[in-house]
Protein backbone atom coordinates (compact mmCIF):
# COMPACT_ATOMS: atom_id res chain seq x y z
CA UNK A 1 0.00 0.00 0.00
CA UNK A 2 1.55 3.39 -0.92
CA UNK A 3 1.40 5.70 1.74
CA UNK A 4 0.01 9.15 1.03
CA UNK A 5 -0.01 10.41 4.68
CA UNK A 6 2.28 13.84 4.46
CA UNK A 7 6.44 13.41 6.57
CA UNK A 8 4.44 14.96 9.29
CA UNK A 9 1.28 13.32 9.91
CA UNK A 10 2.10 13.22 13.34
CA UNK A 11 1.56 17.32 13.51
CA UNK A 12 -1.62 16.38 12.02
CA UNK A 13 -4.47 18.46 13.93
CA UNK A 14 -7.72 16.41 15.11
CA UNK A 15 -9.25 18.74 16.78
CA UNK A 16 -8.89 22.99 16.78
CA UNK A 17 -10.18 24.58 19.80
CA UNK A 18 -10.17 28.41 19.10
CA UNK A 19 -11.74 31.65 21.41
CA UNK A 20 -13.17 29.16 23.64
CA UNK A 21 -15.04 30.41 26.22
CA UNK A 22 -17.36 28.03 28.55
CA UNK A 23 -19.81 29.25 31.17
CA UNK A 24 -21.63 27.63 34.27
CA UNK A 25 -24.57 30.22 34.67
CA UNK A 26 -23.09 33.45 35.06
CA UNK A 27 -19.26 32.32 35.97
CA UNK A 28 -17.04 31.87 33.40
CA UNK A 29 -15.21 28.17 33.59
CA UNK A 30 -13.12 28.58 30.48
CA UNK A 31 -11.47 31.66 28.94
CA UNK A 32 -10.56 32.43 25.99
CA UNK A 33 -9.43 28.89 25.42
CA UNK A 34 -6.81 28.12 21.95
CA UNK A 35 -5.56 24.82 21.72
CA UNK A 36 -4.77 22.35 18.83
CA UNK A 37 -5.38 18.55 19.76
CA UNK A 38 -2.94 16.77 17.50
CA UNK A 39 -3.94 13.58 15.46
CA UNK A 40 -3.02 9.82 17.38
CA UNK A 41 -1.16 11.51 20.32
CA UNK A 42 -2.19 11.57 23.74
CA UNK A 43 -2.73 15.67 25.21
CA UNK A 44 -2.68 15.62 28.56
CA UNK A 45 -4.38 18.29 30.77
CA UNK A 46 -3.17 19.42 34.29
CA UNK A 47 -3.46 22.06 36.57
CA UNK A 48 -5.03 22.31 40.00
CA UNK A 49 -8.40 21.15 40.95
CA UNK A 50 -11.31 23.57 39.41
CA UNK A 51 -8.74 24.97 36.93
CA UNK A 52 -11.62 24.09 34.35
CA UNK A 53 -8.98 21.32 32.65
CA UNK A 54 -11.96 18.70 32.84
CA UNK A 55 -14.67 21.10 31.82
CA UNK A 56 -12.39 21.47 29.18
CA UNK A 57 -12.37 17.91 28.03
CA UNK A 58 -16.34 18.30 28.50
CA UNK A 59 -16.82 20.57 25.62
CA UNK A 60 -15.05 18.01 23.17
CA UNK A 61 -18.29 15.69 23.64
CA UNK A 62 -20.53 18.96 24.28
CA UNK A 63 -21.09 16.80 27.39
CA UNK A 64 -21.98 20.13 29.03
CA UNK A 65 -25.15 19.70 26.98
CA UNK A 66 -27.20 17.86 29.35
CA UNK A 67 -27.12 20.62 31.68
CA UNK A 68 -29.37 23.59 30.99
CA UNK A 69 -26.94 26.84 32.71
CA UNK A 70 -23.66 25.34 30.65
CA UNK A 71 -22.93 27.23 27.72
CA UNK A 72 -19.32 27.34 25.53
CA UNK A 73 -18.74 29.85 22.88
CA UNK A 74 -16.54 29.59 20.18
CA UNK A 75 -14.90 27.56 18.06
CA UNK A 76 -14.08 23.44 18.22
CA UNK A 77 -13.50 22.50 14.73
CA UNK A 78 -13.75 19.43 14.30
CA UNK A 79 -13.78 17.19 10.73
CA UNK A 80 -14.11 20.74 9.33
CA UNK A 81 -17.39 21.94 11.46
CA UNK A 82 -17.67 23.67 14.28
CA UNK A 83 -18.98 21.07 16.85
CA UNK A 84 -20.60 23.60 19.39
CA UNK A 85 -22.87 24.95 16.15
CA UNK A 86 -26.50 24.10 17.24
CA UNK A 87 -26.69 21.93 13.92
CA UNK A 88 -24.45 19.72 15.36
CA UNK A 89 -26.34 16.06 15.93
CA UNK A 90 -24.41 15.56 19.48
CA UNK A 91 -25.43 11.72 19.34
CA UNK A 92 -23.34 11.21 15.84
CA UNK A 93 -20.58 13.40 17.86
CA UNK A 94 -20.35 10.88 21.02
CA UNK A 95 -20.04 8.07 19.23
CA UNK A 96 -16.88 9.42 17.48
CA UNK A 97 -15.46 11.36 20.18
CA UNK A 98 -15.84 8.53 23.06
CA UNK A 99 -15.34 9.36 26.97
CA UNK A 100 -13.62 7.42 30.28
CA UNK A 101 -14.79 8.58 33.45
CA UNK A 102 -13.08 9.51 36.71
CA UNK A 103 -14.99 6.00 38.78
CA UNK A 104 -15.42 3.17 36.33
CA UNK A 105 -18.77 3.46 35.40
CA UNK A 106 -20.01 -0.22 33.97
CA UNK A 107 -23.69 -0.83 33.10
CA UNK A 108 -25.84 -3.09 34.84
CA UNK A 109 -25.77 -5.68 32.35
CA UNK A 110 -23.13 -8.31 31.54
CA UNK A 111 -19.52 -7.81 30.33
CA UNK A 112 -20.46 -8.78 26.46
CA UNK A 113 -23.76 -6.38 27.04
CA UNK A 114 -21.49 -3.58 28.30
CA UNK A 115 -19.59 -3.33 24.85
CA UNK A 116 -22.63 -4.73 22.74
CA UNK A 117 -24.62 -1.51 24.13
CA UNK A 118 -22.32 0.81 22.17
CA UNK A 119 -21.90 -0.68 18.87
CA UNK A 120 -25.37 -1.71 18.44
CA UNK A 121 -26.66 1.82 18.43
CA UNK A 122 -25.08 2.42 15.06
CA UNK A 123 -24.53 -0.86 13.68
CA UNK A 124 -26.26 -3.77 13.19
CA UNK A 125 -24.50 -6.81 13.19
CA UNK A 126 -24.84 -10.45 13.44
CA UNK A 127 -24.45 -12.38 16.49
CA UNK A 128 -20.87 -13.97 14.55
CA UNK A 129 -19.38 -10.86 14.14
CA UNK A 130 -20.97 -8.82 17.20
CA UNK A 131 -18.58 -11.63 19.07
CA UNK A 132 -15.64 -10.47 16.99
CA UNK A 133 -16.16 -7.20 18.18
CA UNK A 134 -16.55 -7.56 21.62
CA UNK A 135 -13.49 -10.05 21.33
CA UNK A 136 -11.69 -7.30 19.58
CA UNK A 137 -12.80 -4.36 22.17
CA UNK A 138 -11.56 -6.71 25.38
CA UNK A 139 -8.25 -7.21 23.85
CA UNK A 140 -7.94 -3.51 22.60
CA UNK A 141 -8.33 -2.82 26.34
CA UNK A 142 -6.00 -5.75 27.63
CA UNK A 143 -8.78 -7.44 29.52
CA UNK A 144 -9.83 -9.94 27.04
CA UNK A 145 -7.65 -12.90 28.82
CA UNK A 146 -9.17 -11.96 32.06
CA UNK A 147 -12.73 -11.78 31.36
CA UNK A 148 -13.42 -14.27 28.30
CA UNK A 149 -14.97 -16.75 30.62
CA UNK A 150 -17.21 -14.20 32.29
CA UNK A 151 -18.36 -12.93 29.31
CA UNK A 152 -22.15 -13.36 30.32
CA UNK A 153 -21.23 -12.09 33.93
CA UNK A 154 -22.42 -8.75 34.91
CA UNK A 155 -19.95 -5.86 34.42
CA UNK A 156 -20.32 -4.81 38.41
CA UNK A 157 -18.42 -8.22 39.51
CA UNK A 158 -15.34 -7.13 37.54
CA UNK A 159 -12.59 -5.38 39.74
CA UNK A 160 -12.38 -1.71 40.06
CA UNK A 161 -9.21 -1.65 37.13
CA UNK A 162 -10.64 -4.27 35.53
CA UNK A 163 -14.19 -1.93 35.58
CA UNK A 164 -12.39 0.90 34.07
CA UNK A 165 -10.24 -1.25 31.22
CA UNK A 166 -14.24 -2.65 30.60
CA UNK A 167 -14.96 1.13 30.27
CA UNK A 168 -12.71 2.31 27.57
CA UNK A 169 -13.55 -1.48 25.79
CA UNK A 170 -16.92 -0.14 25.82
CA UNK A 171 -15.42 3.40 24.16
CA UNK A 172 -13.28 1.61 21.85
CA UNK A 173 -15.64 -1.01 20.36
CA UNK A 174 -17.92 2.00 19.05
CA UNK A 175 -14.71 2.65 17.22
CA UNK A 176 -14.73 6.42 17.51
CA UNK A 177 -11.52 8.88 16.47
CA UNK A 178 -10.92 10.60 19.85
CA UNK A 179 -11.17 9.29 23.03
CA UNK A 180 -11.20 11.34 26.00
CA UNK A 181 -10.24 10.27 29.38
CA UNK A 182 -11.16 12.26 32.42
CA UNK A 183 -9.03 10.99 35.84
CA UNK A 184 -9.26 7.90 34.39
CA UNK A 185 -7.04 6.51 37.46
CA UNK A 186 -7.59 8.80 40.38
CA UNK A 187 -10.07 5.55 42.07
CA UNK A 188 -7.65 2.86 41.29
CA UNK A 189 -4.63 1.35 42.75
CA UNK A 190 -1.05 1.62 41.56
CA UNK A 191 -1.34 -1.66 39.67
CA UNK A 192 -4.55 -0.86 37.99
CA UNK A 193 -2.76 2.61 37.17
CA UNK A 194 -0.43 1.08 35.46
CA UNK A 195 -1.66 -1.07 33.48
CA UNK A 196 -4.61 1.82 32.27
CA UNK A 197 -1.11 3.84 31.39
CA UNK A 198 0.42 1.16 29.18
CA UNK A 199 -2.86 0.66 27.57
CA UNK A 200 -2.88 4.68 27.08
CA UNK A 201 0.34 4.29 25.30
CA UNK A 202 -0.81 1.27 23.15
CA UNK A 203 -4.19 2.92 21.94
CA UNK A 204 -2.31 6.19 20.50
CA UNK A 205 -1.66 4.00 18.00
CA UNK A 206 -5.28 4.09 16.66
CA UNK A 207 -6.87 7.43 18.57
CA UNK A 208 -6.17 10.83 19.54
CA UNK A 209 -6.59 11.06 23.60
CA UNK A 210 -6.99 13.36 25.37
CA UNK A 211 -6.55 13.02 29.05
CA UNK A 212 -7.06 15.14 32.07
CA UNK A 213 -4.76 13.90 34.75
CA UNK A 214 -4.24 15.03 38.58
CA UNK A 215 -0.80 13.38 38.70
CA UNK A 216 1.45 15.21 37.20
CA UNK A 217 4.24 12.16 36.66
CA UNK A 218 1.12 10.38 34.88
CA UNK A 219 1.32 13.60 32.20
CA UNK A 220 4.76 13.16 31.81
CA UNK A 221 5.03 9.30 31.22
CA UNK A 222 1.90 9.19 28.93
CA UNK A 223 1.65 12.13 26.65
CA UNK A 224 3.17 14.02 24.03
CA UNK A 225 1.44 16.76 24.86
CA UNK A 226 0.60 18.72 27.54
CA UNK A 227 -1.64 21.85 28.47
CA UNK A 228 -1.28 23.61 31.54
CA UNK A 229 -3.98 25.09 33.20
CA UNK A 230 -5.29 27.59 35.58
CA UNK A 231 -8.23 29.46 36.93
CA UNK A 232 -10.16 28.72 33.36
CA UNK A 233 -6.88 29.83 31.30
CA UNK A 234 -4.41 27.88 29.19
CA UNK A 235 -1.77 29.11 30.70
CA UNK A 236 0.92 27.07 28.79
CA UNK A 237 0.69 24.29 25.98
CA UNK A 238 3.73 22.52 24.23
CA UNK A 239 5.30 19.17 23.56
CA UNK A 240 4.93 17.54 26.76
CA UNK A 241 9.40 17.20 27.30
CA UNK A 242 9.31 21.27 27.20
CA UNK A 243 6.67 21.93 29.38
CA UNK A 244 8.50 19.51 32.12
CA UNK A 245 12.09 19.92 31.39
CA UNK A 246 11.80 23.75 30.66
CA UNK A 247 8.56 25.68 30.84
CA UNK A 248 8.31 28.91 29.13
CA UNK A 249 6.06 30.40 32.21
CA UNK A 250 7.14 30.46 36.12
CA UNK A 251 3.25 29.59 36.94
CA UNK A 252 4.07 26.30 34.89
CA UNK A 253 7.70 25.54 36.27
CA UNK A 254 6.02 26.17 40.26
CA UNK A 255 3.32 23.68 39.58
CA UNK A 256 5.07 21.10 37.57
CA UNK A 257 8.11 21.15 40.71
CA UNK A 258 5.44 20.98 43.48
CA UNK A 259 6.15 24.50 44.30
CA UNK A 260 2.24 25.16 43.96
CA UNK A 261 -1.12 23.61 43.44
CA UNK B 1 -11.91 9.85 83.34
CA UNK B 2 -15.14 11.18 84.07
CA UNK B 3 -15.39 14.87 83.44
CA UNK B 4 -18.81 16.31 83.50
CA UNK B 5 -18.71 16.94 79.70
CA UNK B 6 -18.60 12.95 79.35
CA UNK B 7 -21.22 12.03 81.94
CA UNK B 8 -23.57 14.60 81.10
CA UNK B 9 -22.92 12.84 77.58
CA UNK B 10 -23.51 9.39 78.89
CA UNK B 11 -26.62 10.29 80.52
CA UNK B 12 -28.44 11.94 77.60
CA UNK B 13 -27.13 9.07 75.43
CA UNK B 14 -28.96 7.00 78.36
CA UNK B 15 -32.52 8.78 78.38
CA UNK B 16 -32.39 8.73 74.76
CA UNK B 17 -31.79 4.87 74.13
CA UNK B 18 -34.53 4.16 76.59
CA UNK B 19 -37.01 6.41 75.05
CA UNK B 20 -36.57 5.04 71.64
CA UNK B 21 -36.56 1.07 73.51
CA UNK B 22 -39.65 2.25 74.79
CA UNK B 23 -40.87 3.69 71.20
CA UNK B 24 -40.20 0.49 69.86
CA UNK B 25 -41.97 -1.91 72.29
CA UNK B 26 -45.35 0.21 71.48
CA UNK B 27 -44.38 -0.01 67.72
CA UNK B 28 -43.80 -3.52 67.58
CA UNK B 29 -45.88 -4.62 70.96
CA UNK B 30 -49.31 -3.44 68.58
CA UNK B 31 -48.16 -5.00 65.81
CA UNK B 32 -47.57 -8.42 67.58
CA UNK B 33 -51.41 -8.05 69.56
CA UNK B 34 -52.77 -7.38 66.28
CA UNK B 35 -51.09 -10.51 64.66
CA UNK B 36 -52.18 -12.76 67.26
CA UNK B 37 -55.43 -11.59 67.56
CA UNK B 38 -55.80 -12.28 63.65
CA UNK B 39 -54.57 -15.73 64.51
CA UNK B 40 -56.56 -16.90 67.38
CA UNK B 41 -59.56 -15.35 65.85
CA UNK B 42 -58.74 -16.05 62.39
CA UNK B 43 -57.27 -19.65 62.30
CA UNK B 44 -60.93 -20.97 63.67
CA UNK B 45 -62.06 -19.71 59.68
CA UNK B 46 -59.15 -21.57 57.89
CA UNK B 47 -60.34 -24.58 55.97
CA UNK B 48 -60.97 -26.06 52.59
CA UNK B 49 -64.25 -24.39 52.80
CA UNK B 50 -62.63 -21.05 52.55
CA UNK B 51 -61.12 -21.14 49.44
CA UNK B 52 -64.26 -23.46 47.53
CA UNK B 53 -67.39 -22.03 49.00
CA UNK B 54 -68.63 -18.89 48.56
CA UNK B 55 -69.66 -15.97 51.42
CA UNK B 56 -73.10 -17.67 53.15
CA UNK B 57 -76.34 -15.80 53.29
CA UNK B 58 -77.22 -14.61 56.60
CA UNK B 59 -78.13 -16.51 59.39
CA UNK B 60 -76.99 -19.58 57.29
CA UNK B 61 -73.98 -21.60 58.34
CA UNK B 62 -71.05 -22.63 56.66
CA UNK B 63 -69.27 -20.81 53.35
CA UNK B 64 -66.37 -19.54 52.54
CA UNK B 65 -64.87 -16.58 50.89
CA UNK B 66 -64.23 -17.71 47.06
CA UNK B 67 -65.95 -15.18 45.65
CA UNK B 68 -64.05 -12.88 47.50
CA UNK B 69 -60.73 -14.11 46.97
CA UNK B 70 -61.39 -14.39 43.40
CA UNK B 71 -62.62 -10.83 42.95
CA UNK B 72 -59.51 -9.51 45.07
CA UNK B 73 -57.45 -10.93 42.94
CA UNK B 74 -58.93 -9.88 39.67
CA UNK B 75 -59.63 -6.71 40.54
CA UNK B 76 -56.36 -5.72 42.41
CA UNK B 77 -54.26 -7.78 39.46
CA UNK B 78 -56.05 -5.52 36.75
CA UNK B 79 -55.56 -2.69 38.83
CA UNK B 80 -52.15 -3.36 38.93
CA UNK B 81 -51.57 -3.82 35.31
CA UNK B 82 -52.75 -0.41 34.99
CA UNK B 83 -51.01 1.29 37.41
CA UNK B 84 -47.61 -0.02 36.92
CA UNK B 85 -47.11 1.07 33.05
CA UNK B 86 -48.15 4.57 34.08
CA UNK B 87 -46.33 4.60 37.39
CA UNK B 88 -43.02 3.39 36.01
CA UNK B 89 -43.44 5.89 32.95
CA UNK B 90 -44.95 8.81 34.66
CA UNK B 91 -41.39 8.14 37.40
CA UNK B 92 -39.33 8.06 34.47
CA UNK B 93 -40.41 11.18 33.30
CA UNK B 94 -40.48 13.15 36.46
CA UNK B 95 -36.27 11.75 37.27
CA UNK B 96 -35.60 13.14 33.55
CA UNK B 97 -37.20 15.96 33.51
CA UNK B 98 -38.05 17.00 36.39
CA UNK B 99 -35.34 19.46 37.36
CA UNK B 100 -35.88 21.43 34.34
CA UNK B 101 -39.64 21.73 33.55
CA UNK B 102 -42.41 23.14 34.66
CA UNK B 103 -45.20 20.50 34.08
CA UNK B 104 -42.86 18.18 35.97
CA UNK B 105 -42.61 20.16 38.81
CA UNK B 106 -46.24 20.36 39.53
CA UNK B 107 -46.85 16.50 38.52
CA UNK B 108 -44.69 15.48 40.89
CA UNK B 109 -46.58 17.70 43.62
CA UNK B 110 -50.07 16.54 42.38
CA UNK B 111 -48.24 13.13 43.11
CA UNK B 112 -47.12 14.22 46.66
CA UNK B 113 -51.29 15.15 47.16
CA UNK B 114 -52.50 11.72 45.54
CA UNK B 115 -50.33 10.00 47.71
CA UNK B 116 -51.96 11.25 50.72
CA UNK B 117 -56.01 11.69 49.31
CA UNK B 118 -58.61 10.08 51.52
CA UNK B 119 -59.11 6.64 49.38
CA UNK B 120 -62.83 7.35 49.98
CA UNK B 121 -62.25 10.50 47.67
CA UNK B 122 -60.93 8.42 45.07
CA UNK B 123 -64.00 5.67 45.57
CA UNK B 124 -66.31 8.68 45.35
CA UNK B 125 -64.72 10.14 42.42
CA UNK B 126 -64.93 6.94 40.37
CA UNK B 127 -68.30 6.55 41.41
CA UNK B 128 -69.50 10.03 39.70
CA UNK B 129 -67.53 9.83 36.94
CA UNK B 130 -67.68 6.21 35.76
CA UNK B 131 -70.52 3.99 37.73
CA UNK B 132 -73.05 6.79 37.48
CA UNK B 133 -72.83 6.71 33.79
CA UNK B 134 -72.85 2.92 33.08
CA UNK B 135 -75.74 2.93 35.92
CA UNK B 136 -74.27 -0.21 37.46
CA UNK B 137 -71.49 -1.32 39.76
CA UNK B 138 -68.70 -2.76 38.54
CA UNK B 139 -65.38 -4.82 38.79
CA UNK B 140 -63.65 -2.43 36.63
CA UNK B 141 -64.64 0.53 38.53
CA UNK B 142 -62.99 -1.09 41.36
CA UNK B 143 -59.68 -1.72 39.42
CA UNK B 144 -59.65 1.91 38.69
CA UNK B 145 -60.08 3.22 41.83
CA UNK B 146 -57.30 1.07 43.35
CA UNK B 147 -55.34 1.87 40.49
CA UNK B 148 -55.59 5.69 41.19
CA UNK B 149 -54.28 4.83 44.31
CA UNK B 150 -51.71 2.54 43.47
CA UNK B 151 -50.05 5.04 40.55
CA UNK B 152 -48.69 7.66 43.04
CA UNK B 153 -47.00 5.27 44.89
CA UNK B 154 -45.49 3.78 41.76
CA UNK B 155 -44.56 7.22 40.53
CA UNK B 156 -43.12 8.20 43.49
CA UNK B 157 -40.41 5.42 44.22
CA UNK B 158 -39.63 4.91 40.61
CA UNK B 159 -38.19 8.90 40.48
CA UNK B 160 -36.98 8.49 44.08
CA UNK B 161 -34.58 5.04 43.03
CA UNK B 162 -34.03 6.77 39.42
CA UNK B 163 -32.74 9.34 41.27
CA UNK B 164 -30.19 7.17 42.98
CA UNK B 165 -28.68 6.29 40.28
CA UNK B 166 -25.11 8.15 39.95
CA UNK B 167 -24.80 10.96 37.21
CA UNK B 168 -21.74 9.81 35.87
CA UNK B 169 -23.72 5.73 34.79
CA UNK B 170 -25.70 8.48 32.69
CA UNK B 171 -23.25 10.27 31.46
CA UNK B 172 -21.28 6.77 30.40
CA UNK B 173 -23.82 6.36 28.53
CA UNK B 174 -24.57 9.50 26.91
CA UNK B 175 -20.80 9.51 25.78
CA UNK B 176 -21.64 6.47 23.66
CA UNK B 177 -23.93 8.27 21.93
CA UNK B 178 -27.26 6.86 23.24
CA UNK B 179 -30.31 8.65 22.84
CA UNK B 180 -32.27 9.86 25.57
CA UNK B 181 -34.70 7.32 25.53
CA UNK B 182 -32.26 4.30 25.67
CA UNK B 183 -29.87 5.53 28.39
CA UNK B 184 -33.36 5.98 30.42
CA UNK B 185 -34.56 2.69 30.00
CA UNK B 186 -31.76 0.43 29.28
CA UNK B 187 -29.22 2.05 31.91
CA UNK B 188 -31.13 3.94 34.51
CA UNK B 189 -34.08 2.03 35.39
CA UNK B 190 -32.04 -1.01 34.66
CA UNK B 191 -29.58 -0.05 37.13
CA UNK B 192 -32.34 0.23 39.84
CA UNK B 193 -34.82 -2.08 38.49
CA UNK B 194 -35.18 -4.15 41.88
CA UNK B 195 -35.94 -0.80 43.74
CA UNK B 196 -38.64 -0.31 41.06
CA UNK B 197 -40.13 -3.53 41.58
CA UNK B 198 -40.37 -2.99 45.13
CA UNK B 199 -42.09 -0.01 45.11
CA UNK B 200 -44.55 -2.14 42.63
CA UNK B 201 -44.96 -4.24 45.36
CA UNK B 202 -45.25 -2.22 48.16
CA UNK B 203 -48.17 -0.53 45.90
CA UNK B 204 -49.97 -3.79 45.02
CA UNK B 205 -49.99 -4.71 49.57
CA UNK B 206 -51.52 -1.28 49.70
CA UNK B 207 -54.19 -1.68 47.04
CA UNK B 208 -54.94 -5.28 47.98
CA UNK B 209 -56.29 -4.35 51.75
CA UNK B 210 -57.90 -0.57 50.91
CA UNK B 211 -61.84 -1.02 51.38
CA UNK B 212 -63.23 2.21 50.28
CA UNK B 213 -62.70 3.20 46.65
CA UNK B 214 -64.47 -0.61 46.41
CA UNK B 215 -67.42 0.45 47.92
CA UNK B 216 -69.00 2.51 45.63
CA UNK B 217 -67.29 0.59 42.49
CA UNK B 218 -67.33 -2.83 42.76
CA UNK B 219 -69.54 -2.95 45.72
CA UNK B 220 -69.45 -6.35 46.56
CA UNK B 221 -71.15 -9.46 46.00
CA UNK B 222 -72.67 -12.39 47.79
CA UNK B 223 -72.64 -14.81 45.02
CA UNK B 224 -69.81 -15.93 42.70
CA UNK B 225 -69.15 -13.75 39.32
CA UNK B 226 -65.87 -13.26 37.76
CA UNK B 227 -67.68 -11.07 35.53
CA UNK B 228 -65.77 -7.84 36.28
CA UNK B 229 -68.37 -5.46 34.40
CA UNK B 230 -70.68 -6.65 37.31
CA UNK B 231 -70.79 -5.86 40.95
CA UNK B 232 -67.82 -8.50 42.52
CA UNK B 233 -66.83 -9.41 45.91
CA UNK B 234 -63.98 -8.41 47.65
CA UNK B 235 -61.85 -9.47 50.70
CA UNK B 236 -61.33 -5.75 52.49
CA UNK B 237 -65.77 -5.30 52.22
CA UNK B 238 -66.35 -8.60 53.29
CA UNK B 239 -64.67 -7.94 56.56
CA UNK B 240 -66.30 -4.40 56.67
CA UNK B 241 -69.41 -5.84 55.89
CA UNK B 242 -69.15 -9.41 58.63
CA UNK B 243 -67.40 -8.08 61.12
CA UNK B 244 -70.09 -5.28 61.99
CA UNK B 245 -72.49 -8.01 61.52
CA UNK B 246 -74.49 -10.25 64.83
CA UNK B 247 -73.57 -13.47 63.21
CA UNK B 248 -70.95 -15.59 64.80
CA UNK B 249 -70.05 -17.46 61.33
CA UNK B 250 -70.19 -14.09 59.39
CA UNK B 251 -67.64 -13.06 62.06
CA UNK B 252 -65.70 -16.27 61.84
CA UNK B 253 -65.29 -16.03 58.06
CA UNK B 254 -64.54 -11.82 58.59
CA UNK B 255 -61.41 -12.94 60.78
CA UNK B 256 -60.96 -15.87 58.15
CA UNK B 257 -60.57 -12.57 55.39
CA UNK B 258 -58.73 -10.41 57.23
CA UNK B 259 -55.75 -12.96 58.16
CA UNK B 260 -55.71 -13.48 54.55
CA UNK B 261 -55.03 -10.44 53.36
CA UNK B 262 -52.88 -9.77 56.48
CA UNK B 263 -50.58 -12.34 55.19
CA UNK B 264 -50.72 -11.73 51.80
CA UNK B 265 -49.85 -8.25 52.53
CA UNK B 266 -46.84 -9.35 55.00
CA UNK B 267 -45.91 -12.44 52.29
CA UNK B 268 -45.69 -8.99 49.66
CA UNK B 269 -43.70 -6.82 51.76
CA UNK B 270 -41.11 -9.53 53.05
CA UNK B 271 -40.26 -10.53 49.02
CA UNK B 272 -40.35 -6.71 48.28
CA UNK B 273 -37.61 -6.65 51.17
CA UNK B 274 -35.72 -9.31 49.56
CA UNK B 275 -35.64 -7.42 46.40
CA UNK B 276 -34.49 -4.38 47.42
CA UNK B 277 -31.51 -6.01 49.88
CA UNK B 278 -29.91 -6.06 45.85
CA UNK B 279 -27.94 -3.46 46.13
CA UNK B 280 -27.67 0.09 43.48
CA UNK B 281 -24.73 0.07 41.76
CA UNK B 282 -22.17 3.55 42.54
Amino acid sequence: MINHTPVNAGHKTTIEISGLNFFYGNFQGLKHINLKIHEKKVTAFIGPSGCGKSTLLRTLNRMYDLYPGQRAEGKIMYNGRNILEPGQDVNMLRAKVGMVFQKPTPFPMTVYDNIAFGVRLYENLPKGEMDERVEWALNKAALWTEVKDKLHKSGLSLSGGQQQRLCIARGVAVKPDVLLLDEPTSALDPISTAKIEELISELKGDYTIAIVTHNMQQAARCSDYTAYMYLGELVEFGETDQIFMNPDKKETQDYITGRFG
Amino acid sequence: MMNPVYRRRLWVHRIGISLSFFAMIIGIGFLAWILIMLLIKGFGAVNLAMFTETTPGPGSTGGGLMNAIVGSLMMVGVGTLISTPIGILAGIYLAEYGEVSRFAQVTRFVTDIMLSAPSIVIGLFVYAIYVTNIHHFSGWAGSFAISLIAIPVIVRTTDNMLNLVPTSLREAAFALGAPRWKVATMVRLRAVKAGVMTGVLLAVARISGETAPLLFTAFGNQFFSANMNGAMANLPLVINQFAMSANDNWITLGWGAALLITFSVLALNILSRLLSTQKVPG
